[in-house]
């Protein structure tokens, strides 16, 4: 069986080859800054979870996730698993929660 | 309490933990190389433990690690005064006997 | 306007799930017919980000006032902040040691908390030239300069600075001479970084706010000196 044991992890990538870097910068939108702020409470006010297990929960994304996901739609993938790990938030409540908001959205559409 | 002092010369371990599932913070690019210990920076809880939500283990040492370019790229073309330095815990460091070792 | 997000207890915030430019003070009362964004759809991630943040509200660990507040906390750290302890560095040699030695308490005594973070100050001399990245993730100093800009956390840059920062360098209009050291920092613990630049030749007698302005993000960051590159870069934008 075909085994790399010298594997790294997608987001490890110093020193791999990366392309012209591009100088676009976009402002932060109004949810963005939610996801960031909610970090912050749930890391240094609440500390419910910590930076690493945010981190961690990136790491473990599906590896095209730096392709197809922006940076803070990874960062709240994360932080919705690691508060479904740490039995913060339980799965009904969040599909419940997420079906009504959309059910909201469609309706005033 | 720190095991390495500055101007020590030291390695990185070369160990590749399956990450995913593990969460490290030692880069790949820099497993194996040797280096010099540029400063002490104290103790902090450790970030492999941390990822899992275990935050009152024992603190961990970190230091920051000064590497010349030329010895962690092969074929390295900038200046052969050029250096990177990076923070590494204690763990994950070991005693070199002399500079390029293998 | 019905379903389960409008029932909510007396007197407790409900936050809204579509973007304005601003957000509403904190008023219990106020309601709000939910729109879609005006610019985007509620994709599958705003609908999640909302999901978590009214679940948290709804659960007592947070407040909408506590996230509009975090808000503007971070909205108030800009590369200004940095911009102005540079230039206090550069017109007092005893700050700038104090700056280097102590961060946290030279950057407080000019009014700037840093919190938790555990800063260190790299100076770019004749000898060196210092650029921070966090090949891992984004660390960024951001208690004082705000959230990063998107290239300092793409696959590019992460990628290429610690393996080919001349390069990288130059393509940000940065040459650096052959025989001065380029110091790459990878940010990859619970250090964070700031460069500090070189005072740019011809600045004599120049005020602390003519130098603060020649100061830019990216200076601090490491990829322009300042001056003629980091003037490109207002520490105002």
């Amino acid at each position: 069986m075909d085994r790399n044991f010298t594997a790294r992890g997608n987001h490890d990538m110093g020193g791999l080859d990366g392309g012209e870097i591009n100088r676009d910068e976009h402002d932060y939108a109004l949810w963005e800054k939610r996801i960031d702020a909610m970090m912050m409470l749930l890391t240094n006010k609440l500390q419910i979870m910590t930076v690493d297990q945010l981190r961690k929960g990136i790491e473990a994304l599906p590896p095209d996730a730096y392709e197809n996901m922006t940076y803070y739609e990874r960062w709240i993938a994360s932080v919705t698993n690691t508060l479904l790990d740490e039995g913060v938030i339980t799965a009904d409540e969040l599909a419940t929660k997420m079906s009504a908001i959309e059910a909201e959205a469609s309706e005033v559409g | 309490m720190a095991r390495y002092s500055v101007g020590d010369k030291v390695k990185v371990r070369a160990a590749f933990p399956p990450t995913p599932p593990t969460h490290v913070r030692t880069p790949h690019y820099i497993r194996g190389c040797v280096g010099t210990i540029e400063r002490i920076c104290g103790e902090f809880g450790n970030p492999e433990e941390l990822a899992f939500g275990r935050r009152y283990g024992p603190k961990s040492m970190l230091y920051r690690v000064r590497f010349r370019q030329a010895d962690v790229w092969s074929g390295y073309d900038g200046a052969a005064e050029d250096h990177i330095e990076i923070e590494i815990y204690e763990f994950w460091l070991e005693p070199a006997e002399r500079e390029n070792a293998a | 306007m019905s379903g389960p997000s409008d029932t909510h207890d007396h007197g407790h915030h409900h936050d809204h799930h579509h973007d304005h430019d601003h957000l509403h003070p904190y008023d219990p009362d106020h309601h709000h017919p939910h729109r879609p964004d005006q610019d985007d759809t509620m994709t599958y991630y705003k609908v999640m980000e909302t999901a978590v943040r009214e679940l948290l509200i709804e659960k007592g660990l947070i407040t909408a006032e506590q996230v509009h507040r975090q808000i503007e906390h971070m909205d108030a750290r800009t590369p200004a902040n940095g911009a102005r302890i540079v230039a206090r560095a550069w017109v007092d040699p005893d700050y700038k040691k104090r700056l280097i030695e102590s961060p946290k308490q030279a950057i407080a005594e000019i009014g700037h908390d840093i919190g938790p973070m555990h800063l260190i100050v790299l100076e770019n001399t004749p000898e060196v030239h210092n650029v921070v990245v966090c090949t891992l993730c984004s660390c960024y100093p951001r208690w004082i300069l705000g959230l990063p800009p998107d290239w300092y956390k793409s696959r590019a840059y992460r990628s290429r600075v610690v393996r080919e920062p001349r390069t990288v360098l130059r393509e940000f209009g940065t040459e650096i001479a052959e025989n001065r050291e380029v110091r790459v920092h990878d940010s990859t613990a619970d250090m964070r970084y700031f460069v500090l630049p070189m005072r740019p030749e011809g600045t004599e007698g120049m005020s602390e706010d003519e130098l603060a302005a020649m100061v830019g993000r990216d200076a601090m960051i490491g990829v322009v000196e300042a001056g003629a590159g980091g003037a490109g870069q207002l520490a105002a934008e």
